[in-house]
């Protein structure tokens, strides 16, 4: 929660201004119970109808000046909330931005999502209530003693009894409460779950006729909600009833001890009326407080939520690297290891080969054999644990980010497009080209009849290009990655929905770009048969480098992907 | 938006919990009676003090004022004890309902609606609607009854001043409902653009990766800042214009007060008044302008409330899949013999999928469909299921037409794996256990080896009992669709149904898991859809299907002799 304040330091003024008009309204309410107890003091004993007309006029001055200072109150609280939110979400998002994958991978896109929205949305709320009730309350509460003491002494010490046996008691529920109140959100967040799933999974669920189990599941943790509800709501429920009844008490003691003080001449009706009055506001000012601590409670929670991410820190950081020597390799891997987690296996084991300008580079092997994590160290997506990762002589660590990538592109195993049309699509990574550049990639991404069967490169894309089939996909983030004319081409198992002949043909478009390095990430034998050299991975090792005839005498697990897949050709044989 | 029947709908929702609203509604009559009983008796107690104050007067009214007081602390807060019990459980009983209702969806409501609307409806709306609820039950209850209660208190005490009182109200109404007029429009801009905005950052977040394989960040952070300044610019307005309603009707409570001041005043005066009903009636009037500023932000949470509880309940309207006949039968260990006479179906009636389908599967029978993309494949196991109803035709095990048996018995019957893998979050071993809930921890590694994840499952953090996340986060493609297939190898189904089962596994552990499928597979019919033909070689028919019809069908050899659809495509994969 601290760490957020920071992004109201822009706002400070308004952060002053705002409860000071606040209070600047409640010393204006303060002031009434006075008024009200010279119009009978006065007035009334004196029979003075000029000095009661008077008091009204007064009392409607100070409603009036009163409106004016909270209108204020509320423009610079409104103000400084929503700048707040303003830039925390832009940091927020600067910094989800700014992550690796690693940090990506362990959040989790939806829980970005939630922090971003809905979480900053609460924090909002949280500031602008903060700023125009907080503060009021305990001025409310405290002023009244104040005035209190202005009028009476003893009077007043019954003031000062009455909020501190206050302050013990709502400080106690709100600590009870606050525990119940997160663990009913954790419930929800399960009962959230659970339908998303029941959804999700229909099919499954069905095929299995586990709907009875699912409902019986479901019932359980909702009654535990539930429960954590009823409970959570017993305590808050306790709040106004008790401080109803200790201000109460508090008035009795005030009435008693202020017939004895008029009594002795010490206090007139009026002031004790005042008092009173004093009193009842105290009350009324608690229950307005009582209702916006739960608004904060939440609120806290969230920025809470949104400091955690916020904490994160990027795992990547660049080294200094005197090395400058200019060997010919474009990639060299040095004993490289990866794990993803402390805990878990290794992904990639003692990984060394080297890369020469021009090369096509094919790396095939098992599911989870580590294909996608070998790549993924390229553009230093992740950071290798063990041994070190060169990029043109230069280790990657030693790049900035931007530089690095600026000279990869890659395609990735999913292929997303970004909604707007096929041009920003393309030029996504390549910036300000020509059409004429992008008809080119396009076209040696066997994608032109995609480009044309949507109207050309106006054609308008969708959200995660939902108006395009799986291959359109794959074929347009390949020429966007082309277009990109960078150095190092990176497909990641990316043809994976495009037929025999396409693949082919894009095969073929790639091999004659020239000064470029390919890896193509695959399954399939065939994709990779004519790569100058084929890396064969098992179990996250290296079981065989080579060009394809050569692995074919030499490694048995590449043998047996291919033989799995040309086993006609076996039979030739 | 809303009509008789929402009415109608809440009516019933809070009809089993009468009793405990009558409960409630009891306690706040008690309540309101009571805390407007208190001011009279304090108005007494003030008018015994004076110069001589009347002791023998005084203290027992101070003793009422306690008791009351009392009274009031414990009638308050069983009534909230009560009012939480209500509405949490009416909400309680909309989610248990919902949830019933989602596992009698027809899939095609699945298919087309989109999950996170349904799931904020009952995450989200029946919140909302709970909230709306409590404060309707807490606040514009007790409000409303305040607001008579004083009148009533108020009238006996003095005309006149009631009067005032209610003579100058509806100002404050006035007020609220212009700035609200006002500021609909501010609020609309406000969601339009947060909406632009959560779409955004839905867009670049779930594709974070590839922004940052592009280093696109500062673009994308640029173009964010924009809509969130935007953003800013519109919750301004919307939040501080919005935030004048209070202060405006406070001042017009505030003139109130010093009217109905001016008018007692003069009123003690004339003598028709005495200083301690005076201070009686200032406070009640603080205690009926209070609920009037509540209630207008309680009617908003009331209809906004309303608005969730109609949503919710068109989910519960949705229609179910057809009923199941009271005499439907059991398929008890089926022999697997198939027919498909004549069916024809479509998801929308525009475009005819399927057309006069016929088919016979013998029992024990392997049949593999292949086809391009859209041909149908999938469409015959979702009829196959019973996912989906046929049109025309009909589809029958053992004789039976499958509408006449139990869905459960006849889904019971497959085991089924898709190429789209569901797994849930929860344990691998309580993800297997989906298969068969009782299976032992040997059959689990058992089934596990034959399916080839064993090695993989091991290799993570905590094994079997490795939590992963929704949808299996965490794991690759390939190794959901591995435990999907030991998940059926676990339940040892009469008949199997394999949709690309393996079309994210590499060739060399698919063959591997063939051979536990064919053990699997022996006796049983079963269906097999691959675009991989080297997995369907050995099927007895294949049925090669184009544009909802097939169109060849034979085994291997002979549709290969045919040189028609399917030897060009076995070609273009395999041929060179």
């Amino acid at each position: 929660m601290k760490k957020l304040l920071k992004y109201l330091k822009e706002y400070k003024l308004e952060c002053v201004l705002a409860p000071l008009f606040k209070m600047l309204e409640a010393s204006f309410e303060l002031i009434v119970p006075l008024v009200v107890a010279s119009l009978i003091d006065v007035g009334i004993s004196n029979n003075n109808t000029g000095y009661i007309y008077r008091c009204v006029f007064i009392m409607i001055l100070l409603g009036f000046v009163g409106l004016i200072s909270s209108c204020t109150a509320q423009f610079f609280a409104a103000k400084a909330a929503t700048g707040f939110s303003t830039n925390l979400r832009k940091d927020l998002f600067a910094h989800l931005m700014s992550l690796s994958f690693k940090e990506i991978d362990g959040i989790g896109t939806s829980t970005m999502i939630t922090r971003m929205t809905s979480d900053v949305n609460q924090a909002q709320t949280g500031v602008n209530m903060f700023l125009r009730l907080f503060l009021r309350s305990p001025f409310v509460v405290f002023g009244a003693m104040i005035m209190a003491f202005s009028i009476d002494v003893k009077a007043a010490m019954i003031f000062v009894y009455v909020i501190i046996v206050l302050f013990f008691v709502v400080g106690f529920i709100m600590k009870t409460n606050i525990p119940m109140i997160k663990n009913v959100q954790k419930l929800l967040d399960r009962v959230m779950l659970l339908t998303r799933e029941n959804l999700s999974g229909a099919r499954v669920i069905r095929a299995f006729c586990r709907e009875e189990d699912e409902i019986q599941d479901f019932y359980s943790s909702n009654n535990s909600l539930f429960l954590a509800q009823i409970k959570s709501g017993r305590v808050s429920g306790l709040m106004n009833p008790v401080t109803y009844v200790i201000v109460n008490i508090g008035i009795i003691c005030l009435v008693y001890s202020g017939g004895l003080s008029v009594d002795r001449g010490i206090l007139t009706q009026g002031q004790v009326i005042a008092l009173y009055n004093y009193m009842s506001q105290i009350l009324i000012e608690l229950i307005k407080l009582a209702n916006l601590i739960i608004t904060l409670n939440k609120a806290v929670a969230s920025a809470d939520r949104v400091a955690d991410v916020l904490d994160i820190k990027c795992s990547q950081d660049i080294i200094s690297s005197d090395e400058n020597k200019t060997d010919d390799s474009v990639v060299k891997f040095e004993n490289v290891s990866l794990k993803y987690h402390d805990s878990s296996d290794d992904a990639l084991e003692n990984i060394s080969f080297t890369v020469k300008k021009g090369q096509i580079v094919g790396i095939i092997g098992g599911t989870g054999s580590g294909k996608t994590s070998l790549v993924s160290l390229i553009p230093r997506f992740y950071d290798a644990t063990e041994g070190k990762v060169s990029v043109f002589g230069k280790d990657v660590r030693s790049y900035t980010i931007n530089e690095l990538r600026d000279r990869i592109a890659v395609v990735m195993q999913k292929a997303v497009l970004f909604s707007g049309d096929i041009s920003s699509n393309l030029r996504f990574g390549a910036g300000d080209i020509s059409d004429d550049d992008i008809n080119e990639a396009a076209k040696l991404a066997v994608a032109t009849d995609v480009v044309d069967s949507k109207g050309g490169l106006t054609g308008k894309v969708e959200q995660n290009g939902r108006n395009f089939s799986g291959g359109q996909k794959q074929r347009l983030t390949i020429a966007r990655a082309l277009a990109k004319k960078a150095d190092i081409l990176i497909l990641d198992d990316s043809a994976s929905a495009l037929d025999f002949a396409t693949e082919k043909k894009l095969n073929k478009n790639i091999r004659e770009i020239d000064n470029q390095v390919t890896f193509i990430v695959t399954q399939r034998a065939s994709s990779i048969l004519d790569a100058d050299m084929i890396i064969v991975l098992d179990d996250g090792r290296i079981v065989g480098i080579g060009t394809s005839d050569e692995l074919l005498k030499s490694c048995d697990v590449y043998k047996e992907i291919y033989y799995t897949q040309f086993e006609e050709a076996k039979h030739e044989k | 938006m809303k009509n008789k029947s929402t009415y109608k709908e809440l009516f019933n929702r809070i009809k089993p919990y009468f009793l405990l609203i009558f409960v409630s509604l009891v306690f706040a009559i008690i309540t309101v009676t009571i805390t407007l009983y208190i001011p009279i008796k304090i108005g007494q107690a003030i008018d015994c003090i004076g110069v001589k104050t009347d002791w023998e007067k005084l203290i027992p009214i101070l003793l009422s004022i306690v008791i009351a007081s009392i009274g009031i602390m414990i009638v308050q807060t069983l009534m909230n004890f009560v009012n939480n019990k209500i509405t949490f459980s009416v909400v309680r009983d909309i989610r248990n309902d919902v949830i019933k209702k989602i596992e009698s969806f027809p899939l095609s409501y699945i298919d087309s609606h989109s999950q996170g609307d349904i799931v904020s409806r009952m995450v989200a709306d029946a919140d909302q609607f709970a909230d709306g609820l409590l404060m309707g039950f807490t606040q514009a209850f007790i409000g409303v009854m305040t607001i008579v209660g004083t009148l009533v208190f108020m009238i006996n005490i003095s005309v006149k001043i009631t009067l005032v009182v209610v003579l100058l109200t509806p100002l404050s109404l006035f007020i609220a409902a212009f700035i609200s007029k006002k500021t609909y429009n501010m609020f609309k801009l406000q969601s339009e653009v947060r909406g632009e905005q959560t779409a955004y950052i839905d867009e670049m977040l779930s594709n974070e990766k590839v922004i940052k394989a592009f280093s696109k960040e500062e673009d994308t952070v640029e173009r964010f800042v924009e809509i969130n300044k935007r953003l800013k610019d519109a919750s301004l307005k919307a939040i501080f214009f919005s935030s004048l309603t209070n202060p405006g009707t406070r001042f017009v409570y505030n003139v109130i007060y010093a009217f109905v001041g001016l008018v007692g005043a003069l009123s003690v005066l004339s003598g028709s008044m005495s200083v301690g009903i005076l201070t009686c009636m200032l406070s009640y009037v603080n205690q009926y302008t209070k609920p009037f500023n509540e209630i207008t932000s309680v009617i908003t949470e009331l209809q906004n409330a309303l608005a969730c509880f109609d949503r919710i309940n068109k989910l519960l309207y949705v229609e179910s899949e057809v009923a199941e006949t009271e005499d439907a039968i059991l398929l008890d260990n089926p022999e697997g013999e198939i027919t498909v006479e004549n069916v024809s179906f479509s998801y929308n009636k525009e475009r005819m999928l399927i057309e006069n389908l016929n088919l016979f599967v013998r029992k024990g029978q392997k049949v593999a469909i292949v086809g391009p993309t859209g041909s149908g494949k999938t469409t015959i196991i979702n009829l196959l299921m019973r996912f989906y109803d046929v049109d025309k035709g009909k589809i029958t095990v053992d004789s039976n037409d499958i509408r006449d048996l139990t869905r459960q018995s006849l889904r019971k019957a497959y085991g089924m794996v898709l190429q789209e893998t569901w797994l849930r979050s929860g344990t691998i071993r309580d993800n297997l256990k989906l298969g068969n809930k009782e299976a032992t921890d040997e059959q689990i590694i058992e089934a596990c080896k034959k399916a080839h994840a064993h090695s993989f499952i091991r290799r993570l953090e905590n094994g079997y009992d490795t939590v992963i996340g929704e949808d299996g986060g965490g794991l690759s493609q390939g190794q959901k669709q591995l435990l999907c297939i030991a998940r059926i190898m676990l339940s040892f189904p009469p008949m199997l149904i394999l949709d690309e089962a393996t079309s994210s596994i590499d060739t060399r552990t698919e063959i591997m898991i063939q051979s536990a499928f064919n053990q699997l597979m022996e006796g049983k019919t079963s269906f097999i859809i691959a675009h991989r033909l080297s997995t369907i070689k050995n099927a007895d028919i294949i049925l090669v299907m184009k544009d909802g019809n097939v169109i060849e069908s034979g085994n291997h050899e002979e549709l290969i002799k045919k040189e028609g659809f399917y030897y060009n495509l076995y070609n273009s994969q395999y041929g060179d």
